[in-house]
């Protein structure tokens, strides 16, 4: 008996042309489409514009300018909860500013090609996550007009900050954070800033002339740029683990139950990333159908983030589940307290929804490959994922505080007018500087697209194409 | 570092405590503590630097009700001092008395935070003295502005004075010149104040006395206001 042998096909889960790095187009065309979905702005871009720039003006000129007039009072936080949303919102926007150093630096080191057309979009956000995480500490300072108290110079008090303090580390590890992701999100930038110089006029001509920075594309500049490029990308990843870490620590280092444990440092940073990666997906998701950005923004790109997200969904239970075991096995009286009051307390739906949204959605939804590469799909599970954390935060800094040692002292926090106000103002601010950005600067690193289709080709070996990479560097 | 001159101590003995509260008012008075009202104190933005704890024993009718007057526990190993970005909390190695700098505080609360007895209080608001509270306000002690820290000091003033008079009068401080307000107003005199360093002072006899403990003695703090137990009934 004779079988008739199947024609052996190369398991290809998709056409090649499907991804991007294989579906070359002319140079100047893509050009054409960064710089077309950057100029474009049209009477809905401008509504939600004003009405960003609205949040704006109540959030953080009406309530909190408020709260600076009246006094802390009339925030929610209470002995013994002296910490409450400002430093969530703190420690939620440190975790999204680790999406574009994760994203970006990480990936390129380690040079995972798709990624090339999203780094910038990752980096965008980690520079603007970075400027609000950096209000809140003004925010909840009881005396914001003296905060400069806290930089080292030289005054007339004769006194130095006091460099025991884990805020001060904090300070000191946000600026180094805030400067050196600015220029690692500056440096890609310049050669498509200039691109944008020699294809406008008016004032955009003007503007990138300025920022382009005189760039010409000569050997020795790309040769510069590309070192550049590469230490900053090395040099970020530990400035990136040292920020949360050492926002961690702001809770490790104190003897407070709930607080004081030697795993936030790493749990931490997992749990920034997992957010931070979810942001990354939530923003590209808008940005693609807000400025149809379809051909650089394609489902592989959604497929690849979504196993990363899944990856850090199960770093972030482990992590999650080694600290509460531990917490729960040690017994003492204090950590039993706390950790009833997550499963039965007030915050008990808030836990149960975070173990949910961060847990059971990604685990029985990520696993799906059309599940992956939907963005629709994608958007929801990614938003849901970012809801958890928030929860996550807040738990742990407004929840913790709420039982201590000793049972007199007990309290409980709800969240104020202004507290809220201030926090959506924020928001706010995150997405305004965004979309205006967007308009802005190219919000697709033409150049890294390019020189990666430039790389890639397909080779055919017998009958079947094989997608093959030229080592650049 | 400045020699110690001091190891103040203050010594609270739960069996004479009735939960008069009397001492929660000598404070106020003594050390310019706006009070907030009802409204305020259920919000939990009560002002106290020293407040009667209460707690019920037993099930009813058989119940007793226990107090605990606490405040700052001068710690001589404070978790407070090392978080405050700004040493606006820090250690008096003179008076061996854990101060608050009010000029320097920004308001983190970090420190309170990191107060396992919940001692520091925080000027949610600028402070009010209502009519005729004003007139009585001790011109010996700062009034604090909204956004600050601020907590028991042992009643720092007394003991400065009490300092300068000794030394006016050329003598060496006497055991009991230095009395805090909530000691002086105490009716069962269960708060004695006094110098550890000199064996023969009356809380170095009370911390002798066999019934002493310190509050969270196991975290290390090394408080210095020191706990006497009840004689009765304490099972501890």
């Amino acid at each position: 008996m004779s079988v008739e042998a199947a024609p052996l096909a190369w398991p290809q889960e998709e056409a090649p042309q499907e991804k991007l790095m294989l579906d070359p187009r002319p140079p100047e065309e893509m050009n054409e489409m960064v710089l077309n979905a950057m100029k474009k702005t049209g009477w809905r871009y401008w509504t939600v514009v004003g009405g960003l720039a609205l949040l704006v003006l109540i959030g953080l000129v009406g309530a909190w300018g408020y709260q600076i007039l009246e006094g802390m009072g009339v925030a929610g936080i209470r002995r013994p909860v002296y910490w409450g949303v400002y430093i969530t919102n703190f420690v939620f926007w440190i975790g999204i500013s680790h999406s574009g150093t994760f994203v970006s630096a990480i990936l390129r080191v380690f040079r995972a090609e798709f990624r090339r057309p999203f780094t910038r979009a990752a980096e965008l956000m980690t520079s603007f996550a970075l400027v609000v995480a950096g209000m809140y500490p003004l925010i909840h300072l009881g005396r914001t007009w003296r905060f400069y108290w806290m930089i080292p110079y030289p005054n007339q008090r004769q006194l130095w900050p006091n460099f025991h303090s884990p805020l001060e580390w904090d300070m000191l590890a946000i600026f180094t954070y805030l400067v050196g992701s600015t220029i690692y999100l500056y440096l890609p930038l310049i050669p498509d800033l200039a691109m944008a110089r020699d294809r406008s006029t008016g004032w955009r001509r003007r503007l990138y002339r300025l920022l382009a920075l005189g760039w010409r594309g000569t050997e020795a500049e790309w040769h510069h740029l590309k070192t550049a490029i590469n230490i900053f990308a090395f040099a970020i990843i530990p400035v990136m683990f040292s920020v949360h870490t050492i926002v961690a620590w702001d809770f490790g280092m104190t003897m407070t139950p709930g607080w004081h444990s030697s795993i936030f440092g790493p749990y931490f940073v997992v749990g920034a990333i997992f957010s931070g990666v979810s942001a990354v997906v939530m923003v590209l998701v808008i940005v693609r159908k807000a400025m149809k950005l379809d051909y650089f923004l394609r489902p592989e790109h959604f497929d690849a983030l979504g196993k990363i997200v899944l990856v850090f969904s199960f770093a972030w239970t482990y992590f999650f589940f080694a600290d509460y075991l531990t917490e729960w096995y040690g017994g003492e009286a204090v950590s039993r307290e706390l950790l009833t009051l997550q499963a039965h307390g007030p915050v008990a739906p808030l836990w149960y929804l975070m173990l949910i949204t961060n847990i059971v959605i990604p685990w029985l939804t990520l696993w799906n490959r059309r599940v992956r590469t939907s963005p629709r799909l994608m958007f929801f599970i990614t938003f849901s994922i970012n809801v958890g954390m928030y929860i996550e935060r807040y738990i742990i800094v407004a929840g913790n505080l709420t039982r201590n040692r000793l049972p007199f002292d007990w309290g409980v926090y709800n969240p104020s007018l202004v507290e809220i106000l201030i926090s959506i103002g924020s928001l706010s601010t995150f997405i305004l500087l965004y979309a205006l950005a967007t308009r802005l600067l190219p919000l697709i690193p033409v150049w890294e697209v390019q020189e990666g289709q430039f790389a890639h080709s397909l080779r055919r070996i017998g009958r079947s194409l094989v997608p093959s990479i030229t080592e650049l560097d | 570092m400045p020699e110690q001159e001091h190891h103040w101590v203050m010594v609270i003995d739960l069996d004479r405590c009735n939960g008069c509260q009397a001492c929660v008012v000598a404070c106020h008075a003594e050390n310019n503590v706006p009070t907030v009202g009802a409204e305020g104190v259920v919000h939990g933005r009560a002002m106290h630097w020293l407040h009667v704890e209460r707690f019920w024993e037993g099930e009813y009718p058989d119940v007793k009700a226990r107090f605990v007057p606490l405040m700052c526990q001068q710690c001589g190993h404070a978790p407070c001092e090392p978080v405050c970005p700004v040493f606006a909390t820090y250690h008096n190695e003179v008076e061996n008395i854990n101060a608050q700098i009010y000029n320097r505080c920004i308001g983190t609360r970090y420190c309170a935070n990191n107060c396992p007895y919940i001692a520091r209080v925080f000027n949610w608001f600028d402070p009010e003295f209502p009519e005729p509270l004003n007139e009585q306000l001790n011109p010996d002690v700062t009034v604090r502005r909204r956004g600050i820290m601020e907590k028991c000091t042992f009643c720092i003033q007394r003991i400065r004075r009490a300092e300068e008079n000794a030394a006016a009068e050329e003598r060496p401080l006497n055991d009991g010149d230095v009395q805090p307000a909530c000691a002086q107003s105490c009716p069962t005199e269960a708060i004695t104040f006094g110098d550890l360093g000199d064996p023969e002072s009356r809380v170095a006899r009370l911390v002798r006395s066999g019934r002493s403990f310190r509050l969270l003695e196991e975290l290390g703090t090394e408080p210095a206001v020191v706990y006497l137990k009840e004689g009765d009934v304490y099972v501890g």
